[in-house]
């Protein structure tokens, strides 16, 4: 079964393709070399004049876990204004903010989506991750497990155990939930929250555990480092939100001697604290500093105008926002001494100060930051905006003229505390693709991923070519996952299972020791309940699991 | 496992039936007979010790074969106009594919606990609320309040695992524990602490509850209240309640939405609920925790959370969900004569058969049920952590359990029967 793409504009950073002519070869689920002359084709797509690009990957988006299922239970009045009806291909389902699962998978899919990675995996609610996941159609998927406000691993920092010893935890708990990557989020804070502490700064210590959050980040980074871990740590900061917090955020980079460290979502820690409103952007600062450190790298979790939901796995910052909630309600849950999460309502307003230049600071962020390869696109759905956003928001990225119209109709006095209309830079299809593609496989770790060269499997993306970026990309021509054409003109045609990408470094086993005492002491299931098993991804019959390589060694 | 000559050994086994997440069971499987050796009470033997029965599927009590089964109850709900799915007790996968079957046919999907859940819905859905998990409550919760629920009726073992537990992480001792039952009394001596500490106990009648409860947010709030009695207690002793959970250095406030058993009981948890905030308010720290989880229902309502946007109580009529609390209440369809076909799905539970209706009738039920009328078609079905492995979240709707697979007695599981359904529509 040979396929052929042929006469496409290529675009395909992982191989330095840049717009050029080129036929495209799928086989067996993956691109494959030129065959030889005569070879018959079992199809032949004509894409002269079309746009090629890998599938999309989304590397931060809160897509499986049981924040986004509060997020979606708590919100039916948003799921009833956009119902989704049920076709012979397709699973019925709701929209919109947090979409129902199978509709996430659709709608990801007709975007020319096909891998989306959830990055607040709780160890104890990973279950349920995988399981959302699991009833996501058609896109690869994985997850970050969540550490730093674990009370085991404080009580290891207290203990001043050793970097093996957390190197051991760290690799135990990504084999143990079926993970990718590891994930902090306001390191040690959500913990502090539990002992009554309302802020937690990069140096201030957990009123109990003599730790603080610089401690924390530099003990999970140097872990993942040493394991081999691909992705480097994914860190959501302190002081999310917080006017003037681009102190905190400059410190934490300034602090990570040069550790790798993937700062999430920085739009929300990019905040001054200057002029009228003591509220101003450090896009500009925050940018020059990830030029300069080349271990950092960030996506922006831009927010746009609308009605979302925020959930996240901080609780000590999402309580603090709760007043802001719209509509009026919101949860916030202390979780099995391991984490914790928020959710609450939230309505972006172009015509609210704080909004309007929360929107403008992310765009200086993603325009002043020199090198695509190190800036990811993400709305961190759905907490700056829902993922169907994403057509719009490169829209504004690839055209100076629509933002600039954009941020004429904003907050006037958020207009003069952005230096967004002198920026020039319209960012070109390949820098979408390097964002969108190539540098987000690379950032995970995801072999065979994100390129279209010979080897890869064949996740692949047709556009036509629109100069109205929106539309060009909110409907691709042709989807392909894994050599399968599931979407055309927009519309899901083909309804297919993508694997989960995890990693297994090794571990002493001896840490089960002391994690059995725990558990068994602490917590209130046992060790061997918690571990996820390979046979409860493979025994539905459509899931499976692609185990990506570690190399770690001692730093 | 160890397996004996005939008797085969398990050990942290995990229960579906209790809601608080038991996991330390072991059990003995002796050809069918499934016996738990170590840790048991009232609840998880009730529910794993029930006998098995036939595994033959049935049209009107005739013995046919599964196919014949499945293939009459794909022909009943393909000619039915509104049919509905009752019951949803059962894993997250029986759930997926129940939730499949429904979409398919235009169903209703009902969870038979939703009456009471939806007291918890409804406070959620309106207001929100901070809660808490069982791990937080082992080892920070220094003052429990139970509100108008027997708690250990509801689960034998809380008290043993969840707050006598020896080695409280942030406590000096487990004594250091205080619990204060407020509108319901405890039946036995589970709350007594291991050093003797008896729990303060202010019951009420269950028609002065919201009294209570009001008088208690005024109190928490800094209100004085006119009165020197609300509902037969003292405001005083609400006033020192309130006290105790601005006091507190980790509280918990604990409630049955089952147990609230009147009209708009959820005022009631939505007033809990902003207690548990407001406390959250005055700087100190305090978490909400609703009891439930038992034999599915929050399994149900997580699934088709995801699955549908909405908790449990959708209606795939019109080929997308739509949910409504009151509208889709399956009792209220069948006594309005809204809907004609049922499918009762119960994986846990001989006892737990379909409401008397004379609509057509299929039940996916667990092996050994037995019925006042007979079903037009009754398919036998395993349980999940019995007879395969499945998943079943327990009551914080956090931690799913990983339930394990115990016996081989030939009995399909609900997901089985239910995508064989499926396909067959």
């Amino acid at each position: 079964m040979l396929t052929k793409l042929t006469g496409g504009t290529v675009y395909d950073p992982a191989s330095g393709i840049d717009g050029q002519i080129q036929d495209i070869y799928i086989e067996d689920g993956k691109i494959v070399a030129a065959p030889e002359a005569g070879t018959p084709l079992a199809k032949e797509y004509d894409l002269k004049g079309k746009v090629v690009m890998s599938g999309a990957i989304d590397m931060h988006t809160h897509i499986g876990g049981g924040k986004g299922n509060i997020a979606r239970i708590m919100l039916p009045e948003d799921h009833r204004a956009d119902p989704v009806i049920r076709t012979q291909l397709t699973r019925s389902g709701s929209g919109h903010a947090m979409p129902s699962s199978y509709v996430t998978g659709y709608r990801y899919a007709e975007m020319g989506y096909t891998a989306a990675f959830e990055p607040a995996v709780l160890p104890v609610n990973a279950r349920q991750a995988h399981m959302e996941m699991g009833d996501t159609p058609i896109l690869d998927k994985g997850g970050y497990a969540m550490l730093g406000s674990d009370d085991f691993l404080l009580r290891m920092m207290t203990a001043k155990k050793d970097q093996q010893a957390i190197n051991d935890y760290v690799a135990w708990t990504l084999n143990a939930t079926k993970a990718i990557g590891i994930k902090v989020v306001n390191p040690g804070g959500i913990n502090a929250f539990k002992f009554n502490q309302r802020k937690l700064d990069l140096d201030e210590k957990n009123t109990y555990y003599d730790v603080t959050p610089r401690d924390i980040l530099h003990a999970l980074a140097t872990a993942v480092k040493e394991l081999g871990v691909s992705h480097p740590l994914h860190v959501h900061g302190c002081n999310l939100g917080v006017p003037g917090n681009i102190e905190t955020t400059l410190d934490t980079i300034q602090g990570s001697g040069g550790l790798p460290m993937h700062l999430t979502h920085i739009q929300f820690h990019s905040y001054g604290e200057e002029g009228d409103f003591k509220f101003s952007s450090g896009g500009a600062q925050i940018a020059e500093a990830i030029n300069k450190n080349k271990n950092i790298t960030a996506d922006v979790g831009q927010i746009l105008f609308g009605q979302t939901v925020t959930a996240s796995g901080d609780t000590m910052r999402q309580h603090a926002n709760h007043a802001f909630a719209s509509p009026n309600k919101w949860v916030c849950m202390d979780i099995e001494c391991d984490a914790g999460c928020g959710v609450v309502p939230f309505k972006y307003r172009d015509q609210n100060f704080v909004n309007a230049l929360q929107w403008a600071i992310g765009l200086e962020i993603f325009l002043l930051v020199d090198d695509p390869w190190r800036v990811f696109l993400t709305t961190d759905h759905p907490n700056g905006a829902p993922f169907t956003s994403y057509p719009h928001l490169i829209r504004l990225l690839m055209d100076k003229s629509f933002r600039n119209d954009m941020l004429a109709t904003i907050h006037p006095e958020a207009q003069k505390m952005t230096t967004l209309a002198s920026i020039d830079r319209e960012y070109s299809l390949q820098e979408i693709a390097i964002m969108t593609r190539a540098g987000a496989a690379k950032l995970i770790g995801l072999e065979g991923r994100g390129g279209l060269t010979a080897g890869n499997f064949a996740d692949i993306t047709v556009y036509t070519e629109n100069n109205d970026r929106e539309k060009m990309f909110e409907k691709p021509d042709y989807v392909f996952k894994d050599g399968e054409l599931v979407v055309q003109d927009g519309q899901v045609v083909h309804v297919t299972w993508g694997t989960t990408h995890i990693v297994k470094p090794d571990y002493d086993a001896a840490i089960e020791k002391d994690l059995t005492s725990y558990f068994d002491k602490y917590l209130t299931m046992k060790l061997g309940n918690f571990k996820i098993s390979d046979d409860e991804f493979t025994e539905d019959g459509r899931a499976s699991l692609t185990v990506h390589a570690t190399q770690g060694g001692r730093l | 496992m160890l397996r004996g000559e005939s008797v085969a050994k398990f050990s942290e086994v995990p229960s579906p039936f209790c809601g608080i997440g038991i996991d330390d069971l072991d059990v003995e499987v002796d050809g069918s007979k499934v016996s738990i050796t170590a840790n048991a009470c009232a609840v998880t033997s009730a529910g794993f010790e029930q006998p098995i029965g036939s595994a033959e599927a049935k049209i009107s009590g005739q013995s046919v074969s599964l196919e014949q089964a499945v293939n009459k109850a794909a022909e009943l709900l393909s000619s039915a106009k509104q049919s509905f799915i009752g019951g949803c007790a059962t894993d997250v996968s029986g759930m997926r594919a129940l939730l499949a079957v429904a979409d398919k046919s235009g169903a209703v999907v009902d969870n038979m606990k939703f009456n009471a859940t939806r007291n918890n819905f409804l406070a959620m859905q309106d207001s929100g609320w901070m809660n808490t998990t069982l791990s937080e409550i082992k080892n920070r919760c220094d003052f429990l309040l139970v509100f108008g629920v027997d708690l250990e009726s509801f689960a034998p073992r809380f008290f043993e695992r969840y707050l006598w537990n020896e080695e409280p992480l942030y406590l000096t001792e487990n004594t250091a524990r205080k619990i204060v039952y407020l509108g319901a009394a405890p039946s036995g001596k589970a709350a007594t602490s291991p050093s003797g500490q008896q729990p303060d106990v202010f019951a009420c009648a269950n028609e002065n509850v919201p009294d209570v409860v009001a008088a208690l947010s005024a109190l928490v709030k800094g209100k004085t209240l006119a009165v020197e009695h609300v509902g037969g207690i003292a405001v005083s002793t609400l006033a020192e309640i309130a006290k105790q959970l601005q006091e507190a250095k980790y509280s918990v406030v604990t409630w049955s939405s089952s147990t609230l058993d009147y009209s708009h009981a959820e005022l009631t948890v939505q007033t809990l609920c902003n207690i548990v905030k407001e406390i959250n308010n005055q700087d100190a720290r305090c978490s909400g925790f609703p009891l439930g989880g038992k034999e599915g229902d929050y399994t149900a309502n997580q699934v088709c959370g995801w699955i549908t946007g909405y908790p449990a109580r959708v209606n795939f009529n019109k080929g997308y969900p739509e949910y409504d609390p009151f509208l889709f209440d399956s009792q209220i369809m069948l006594n309005d004569g809204q809907a004609d076909a049922l499918l009762w799905v119960h994986s846990y539970n001989v006892d737990a058969t379909p409401p008397e209706t004379d609509i057509p009738t299929i039940v996916v039920g667990r092996s050994g049920m037995t019925f006042d009328s007979v079903p037009d078609v009754f398919i036998p079905v395993g349980v999940p952590g019995i007879d395969h492995a499945g998943h079943s979240y327990r009551l914080d709707s956090v931690v799913a359990l990983r339930l394990k697979k115990l016996r081989d007695a030939g009995l399909p599981s609900t997901a089985d029967v239910l995508q064989a359904i499926e396909q067959a529509l």
